[in-house]
């Protein structure tokens, strides 16, 4: 027998262990997330993946899905919440989308236009935060950090190196690289870590690629993010 | 000279006025003029509100960003900033030479900008004032009452720059803020379809951007003792010119002449601009004033622009808009043309050479090449310059070992010309507003005078033709003896 519950009316199959995010990709469906990729444990920290699990708020990336559970995702009352998270992860950071060169690769541009987030609403931070560019191929560029944890968890969990961790709590949390100096160079970080090529935002950068991709041919140029939530990168 | 009229000799019982904002311009400036109870004219100045943080702003980032980023600076003539950063940054990356394909793709990006920049500008923001007159019925002095009494000059003007936009729109990948130039190259070619649809329309752009310099030409010829004389005064002009001293906007070195025509300075590598240039800071104005060192502060000033480039180059490669240069140079007669309101024909005639220039790219095949990108021996600091729609652009970087930018000096066309506006509306003053009861009429003479020189005041956006105009005359004791207010509706006096 095949284990189903139901998702926006949907009927979607899992499989036991799965959670209800994986079970929805799985089956095609798209549930707005920042901190989850299926390569990695999940961390449950964006809660942009909220749904409403038999009427109860819930993370859908942490969740077992169960069956014959009723899940709503797509509701108005639900998207204008995400909407809301997403102008905070905004205003919080310095997100300059028409300068930074991830703007059609990044994942947190790609949900506000999917969520169709129009303005920041809030008032900005505009917190200081000065870019790490003394490594000699990559760049941090903390400015964009959403607090994912993906490159933490990447280079923990895949490349075996810790060089990232988020410390401080709250409104203080912020990524910070495991060296004395606090400086990339000084850490055994190298371009093959999967931590290299995982952030969602425009954080750690390839130096001097810049904007090699024209616009029109980067991922979500070409499609929404709802029909590829995890595009491979284009190699320049 | 006008000079006189900068600071009053003495302030007491003067009245002033304030134009601000000027309005059909790009971005935020305004003119004050202090009067005397005759309506003697005693102080007249241009004072623009600047955007300079973006020096400050730039630092501590890393360089390949910098030729999108410098774009926010302006959302009229984006694609000059791109430019210039782009060609300072093929410096720090040591490329010498860039392929051809990136090369003719720049250029093509940079003139389809100055043809839609030149019929924004004398399309949109003068031909009210041309056509209709300069103290004419103010609620149809604007694009409106254009369309309605001229319809065909409207929408000529409209596609004129809706092409220019398109040409960006390709080359770039969007019409403002794109991407297309990156350090040692750029980032895409133009595919067949998007030379042919392109090659489609660009003979009638041609074509009518050749009407356009006829009917401006006929405008002088119509009055000449207007065109010849408003607000004229003699200067030095610099611009940058081709290596083989033909007009050419994207590259090349400066020259520079006095007043009359005679060559200060020529060939001079613009990587050395802070040898030829200095910049003066007044008190009064955010906005500095540069001088040419060799002949200090109070001569060395210079006007930049159209009417520089067109007297000052030898010649224009293509040969519709070089028979118009040659009647232009002919008509101004031995000594070079100074008039302000020429601008409007040197400006037409760049239009024309832009269209005519993009129209001969995209019959080369280089434009659909592959090979788009080259870097060499890395620098640390470079400079580019590019001749924008207004004038003489330099943006000057310098970048650290970790590619991190670490000085930014930008001198922007509206800034070269600083001095030559405010002697134009000196000089406007003097012979339209000495001694007369002051209308809303005859400050327009003031306005019309800074747009010629198509200031580009800010980065600042308005929505075009609805600038509020606010022109407030106070006695000595501050009380208000007359006012005006114009919003996007029409004018009352109050
Ligand atoms: S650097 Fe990128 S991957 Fe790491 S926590 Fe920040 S946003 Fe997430
Ligand atoms: S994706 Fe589930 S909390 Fe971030």
């Amino acid at each position: 027998m095949i284990n189903t519950f139901t998702l926006d009316g949907m009927s979607i199959p899992f499989s036991e262990g799965q959670t209800i995010i994986q079970a929805a990709m799985a089956a095609g469906v798209y549930i707005p997330h920042l901190c989850f990729n299926p390569q990695f444990k999940p961390h449950g920290s964006c809660k942009l993946c909220t749904v409403k699990v038999n009427g109860r708020q819930s993370s859908s990336c942490t969740h077992q899905a169960l069956s014959g559970m009723v899940v709503e995702s797509n509701t108005t009352q639900i998207n204008d919440e995400r909407r809301m998270l997403l102008q905070m992860l905004f205003v919080e950071g310095n997100h300059f989308c028409p300068s930074c060169e991830k703007s059609g690769n990044c994942q947190l541009q790609a949900t506000a236009y999917e969520l169709h987030m129009m303005s920041p609403h809030f008032d900005q931070f505009f917190p200081d935060r000065a870019v790490d560019a003394s490594h000699p191929e990559y760049l941090l560029d903390f400015n964009r950090c959403i607090l994912c944890s993906l490159c933490v968890r990447a280079s923990r969990d895949v490349d075996s190196k810790n060089v990232f961790a988020l410390s401080g709590r709250g409104i203080k949390s912020r990524l910070i690289v495991n060296a004395k100096s606090g400086l990339l160079a000084d850490t055994d970080f190298c371009g093959d870590d999967k931590a290299a090529n995982v952030c969602p935002v425009g954080v750690i950068l390839k130096k001097r690629i810049g904007f090699a991709v024209p616009i029109g041919q980067r991922s979500f140029d070409e499609q929404p993010i709802s029909a590829s939530p995890h595009p491979v990168m284009k190699e320049v | 000279m006008t000079s006189h009229l900068e600071t009053a000799a003495n302030l007491e019982n003067l009245r002033r006025i304030a134009i601000d904002p000027v309005s059909r311009v790009e971005g935020h400036g305004k003119v004050t003029i202090l009067l005397d109870d005759k309506n003697r004219v005693h102080q007249v100045r241009l004072h623009i509100v600047e955007f300079r943080g973006f020096e400050k702003f730039i630092q501590g980032r890393p360089y390949w960003e910098v030729p999108v980023m410098v774009q926010r600076l302006c959302g009229i003539c984006p694609v000059s900033h791109h430019l210039a950063a782009s060609k300072a940054l093929d410096v720090i990356v040591g490329a010498k030479h860039l392929t051809p394909t990136a090369e003719k793709i720049r250029r093509l990006m940079h003139y389809g900008q100055i043809l839609q920049s030149h019929a924004l500008h004398f399309f949109h923001l003068c031909t009210p004032d041309l056509l209709f007159g300069f103290d004419s019925e103010i609620s149809r002095r604007n694009i409106a009452g254009i369309a309605e009494k001229y319809p065909e000059t409207a929408r000529r003007g409209i596609l004129l720059r809706k092409f220019g936009q398109e040409v960006i729109r390709h080359t770039a990948g969007k019409r403002v803020h794109g991407t297309g130039s990156v350090p040692g190259g750029v980032n895409k070619s133009l595919s067949i379809i998007e030379r042919d649809e392109l090659l489609k329309d660009i003979y009638q752009m041609v074509a009518w951007s050749r009407d356009a310099v006829l009917m401006v030409k006929e405008l002088h010829h119509q009055n000449p003792e207007l065109y010849n004389s408003f607000g004229a005064f003699r200067a030095n002009f610099m611009s940058m010119v081709g290596f083989d001293g033909g007009l050419d906007l994207y590259h090349g070195h400066l020259r520079g002449r006095n007043a009359n025509g005679d060559v200060l300075f020529d060939g001079v590598d613009y990587q050395n601009y802070t040898q030829l240039i200095e910049e003066e800071v007044k008190n009064w104005s955010y906005m500095k004033f540069p001088y040419l060192k060799s002949l200090g502060r109070e001569l060395g000033w210079y006007r930049v622009g159209p009417l520089s480039r067109i007297q000052n180059c030898d010649f224009l490669a293509t040969p519709l808009a070089e028979i118009e240069r040659r009647e232009f140079i002919a008509y101004g007669g031995v000594m070079p043309m100074h008039a302000p309101l020429a601008y409007h024909w040197a400006r037409m005639i760049e239009m024309l050479h832009a269209a005519e220039t993009i129209k001969d790219l995209l019959h080369d095949d280089d434009l659909t090449g592959s090979e788009l990108v080259v870097s060499g021996e890395r620098a640390f600091e470079g400079v580019g310059v590019i001749e924008a729609p207004r004038g003489t652009l330099i943006h000057h970087y310098r970048v650290d070992e970790h590619d991190l930018v670490t000085m930014c000096n930008l001198i922007v066309s509206t800034t070269h010309n600083n001095q030559a506006m405010n002697e134009a509306v000196r000089r406007v003053a003097q012979q339209y507003l000495q001694g007369h009861e002051i209308t809303e009429g005859l400050l327009n003479h003031i306005e019309v005078a800074v747009r010629a020189f198509d200031p580009c005041l800010s980065c600042a956006t308005h929505a075009l033709g609805k600038m509020p105009l606010e022109v407030e005359v106070l006695n000595e004791a501050g009380e208000r003896l007359s006012y005006f207010a114009r919003s996007g509706a029409g004018t009352h006096a109050c």
